[in-house]
């Protein structure tokens, strides 16, 4: 006996009768003519049934069905109002069954729907008021805004699926209309729970049963359901005493979805999308590679290769970052500590500046200009302490991953400092719109003299060591640990070489990724408060960066 | 370098207690032509360690006869303020090392640029 496969056991009151029926029957057309297809019947012997006796299978938690939830009505109009045979548009046949979208597509590529494309015309208006029952209900908390027709004929199924976390909000509905069906639910751990879904009946997926368990129809002819007429709707199974074929129809499915924006945090992170991209990038930092070495490998490193590049588009000094300097008093010392290319050690000639950096290149670009420069780590700064009138550190702290770090670059940089002088820090804003304005690296997503950006799929094609989420260009950071690419013009001599075209730059590129952690408003000053030999004057948001001005005791 | 960036610099090798000042080893020195500006080098003289200004200035054949003490007054003596002009900014080491004078670590100075990455640091 081939094992899960429905069988009929027959009991004769003699081995004599049983003989004689074998011979009888085995082999034989069965006579019914109701069926399109000839059914021949095979018997054999068995002694003994081995009958677990089993109490039916609970619905998965989180499944609910609601029987005859419209009116024949209602389905007729519903059934209707899709328009197989002339409307091509948005229906596709797939190898087992017709489909149809509405609100959005599903796409069967990627499992998943394109948030910023809905299909013109929304859902049909016949739907309206089924949506409205399930809200008044309570069945449903959001109202749904996908909408997927499935039409399935006898003989086709859908294969086990989740729907994916990421795409869709808790609660999936759908509505079984023309015929009735059985639906497997699978849990992970194997147990198979066939249900019953009736002729219009609303099934309700939700919690464990919508996150956890797949559901899929068997691509079959006959379903093995209840006998029973008392309770149709459920879960099939149990006593084998009452289980019976049933053919199938074609039965058409109104799958109602509400689109998730933003991740899934659900309680089953093994199968969630969301989840489990959440936990392939999180951030390993010191635990995993070492915060000296991450820094080395995604900073340092980085900016050695890419300085010439990243030197030609940081030829425009922050004007708040001249303002300060323009503001000291002739005379005045200071140390740029991390001042890459060196934009801002000419800004002001009345001052006497020296810079300082990690990268041997941006610093011999520095020298090339004839400033005072010299190559050194913002922890360990070969300048004599309590002598400068002023220091700066622009876009410098937020390259330390660890906050242990980040306080010690502080205090390295204000220890520089005489009694009265004042340190300037800018570090990158996770907020990257502040009251109500975006920042300028949001709104210049199209720059050309700036790095491109970044498709998602070339992010996820990023191989690197570290497990950190790679960062979108020019959009809003969903982390504050990150990697940031940087598209390498791989000839590029000077700021105008600009001859390339887009395309080409793609094509020719070289992608580097910059560790970055972005600071959250008050963070940056929470840590300078830490700091005991320090007021904090003035703090502010300029550009995407958290920015405040600290004054040495 | 300029002599004046060399009176900021100090060795910052672990165990170094002062680390300063620096010992030059010049291979190439150049001498630029700075515009002089009395206010400037003047506000820059009370900022500076003037003895290892002095030392290293003599070190280099560019001593200019400056004083080891410095003298009050010098803000109204224009010959002595572009004596210190021209040492703290007009000479400039372009090739050669800056040498801890503890530890004796050497930093290469190349192009006018010191390096000051400590070995463990690099690589």
């Amino acid at each position: 006996m081939p094992p899960n496969k429905p069988y009929s056991f027959v009991k004769y009151s003699s081995t004599q009768e049983a003989i004689s029926a074998h011979t009888s029957l085995s082999g034989q057309e069965l006579p019914s003519s109701d069926l399109e297809q000839k059914t021949i019947l095979y018997l054999c012997f068995v002694d003994k049934v081995e009958v677990q006796e089993l109490s039916p299978p609970t619905l998965p938690p989180g499944l609910i069905i609601v029987e005859d939830f419209i009116s024949p009505e209602e389905e007729l109009t519903l059934l209707e109002s899709i328009r197989w045979e002339t409307d091509n548009c948005n229906q596709k046949a797939l190898k087992h069954r017709r489909v149809k979208h509405f609100g959005y597509e599903f796409r069967y590529d990627n499992n998943n729907i394109d948030k910023d494309k809905p299909l013109p015309g929304g859902l049909p208006e016949s739907c309206n008021a089924v949506l409205d029952k399930c809200l008044q209900q309570g069945l449903i908390k959001h109202r749904p805004d996908q909408l997927t027709v499935n039409q399935y004929d006898p003989g086709q199924g859908i294969p086990p699926h989740v729907d994916t976390h990421s795409a869709f909000e808790d609660e999936i509905v759908s509505l079984s209309l023309g015929a009735e069906i059985v639906m497997d639910f699978k849990h992970p751990s194997g147990s198979s729970v066939p249900v019953m879904v009736t002729q219009r009946s609303l099934l309700v997926m939700g919690g464990e049963s919508r996150y956890l368990w797949t559901h899929g129809i068997t691509p079959r002819k006959f379903d093995v359901i209840q006998v029973s007429e008392g309770q149709k709707v459920g879960t099939v199974g149990g006593n084998t005493e009452e289980l019976t074929l049933n053919k199938r129809g074609t039965r058409t499915s109104f799958t109602f979805r509400k689109i998730r924006h933003g991740p899934c945090k659900c309680a089953f992170p093994s199968v969630c999308d969301s989840q489990q991209e959440q936990k392939k990038s999180s951030p390993p930092l010191v635990e995993d590679m070492g915060a000296a070495s991450l820094e080395k490998e995604y900073v340092h490193k980085v900016y050695e290769d890419i300085a010439s590049h990243f030197s030609s588009t940081r030829h425009t000094p922050w004007p708040k970052v001249v303002d300060f300097l323009r503001s000291l008093p002739m005379g005045s010392l200071v140390a740029d500590v991390g001042c890459g290319n060196g934009k801002y050690l000419g800004v002001n000639n009345d001052l006497y500046m020296i810079g300082c950096d990690r990268s041997k290149n941006l610093i011999d670009i520095c020298g090339e200009k004839e400033y005072e420069a010299c190559v050194c780590d913002a922890l360990s700064v070969p300048f004599r302490p309590g002598s400068f009138d002023a220091c700066i550190s622009i876009a410098v702290i937020h390259h330390f991953s660890t906050e242990e770090r980040r306080l010690a670059a502080i205090q390295v940089l204000t220890d520089l400092l005489r009694k009265g002088g004042q340190a300037l820090i800018y570090v990158w804003a996770m907020e990257q719109e502040y009251n109500k304005k975006k920042s300028k690296y949001l709104k210049e997503s199209k720059s050309s003299n700036e790095q491109l950006p970044l498709s998602s799929k070339a992010d996820s094609n990023h191989e690197g060591n570290s497990k950190l989420p790679v960062h979108t260009n020019r959009t809003a950071f969903d982390s504050q640990d990150l990697l940031v690419p940087w598209h390498l013009k791989p000839k590029c001599q000077s700021k105008n070489s600009e001859a390339s075209t887009g395309e080409e730059q793609l094509v020719l590129s070289n992608v580097y990724h910059r560790y970055y952690h972005v600071f959250r408003e008050g963070e940056l000053e929470a840590l300078c408060r830490k700091l005991q030999d320090v007021t904090v004057q003035h703090t502010y948001h300029d550009q995407g960066n958290w920015c405040v001005i600290l004054e040495k005791l | 370098m300029k002599l004046l960036t060399h009176n900021m610099l100090r060795s910052h090798v672990t165990g170094v207690t002062r680390g300063f000042p620096l010992i030059i080893r010049a291979d190439e020195v150049k001498v630029n032509s700075v515009d002089f500006n009395r206010e400037f080098v003047s506000r820059m003289i009370p900022k500076l360690e003037w003895e290892a200004l002095v030392e290293t200035a003599e070190s280099l054949g560019h001593g200019s006869g400056l004083p080891r003490e410095l003298l009050s007054g010098y803000e109204n003596d224009e010959e002595f303020l572009k004596k210190v002009h021209h040492v703290l900014l007009e000479v400039e080491i372009i090739e050669g090392a800056l040498k801890c004078p503890e530890s004796g670590t050497e930093f290469p100075i190349t192009r006018g640029i010191p390096n000051m990455l400590i070995n463990e640091e690099e690589s």
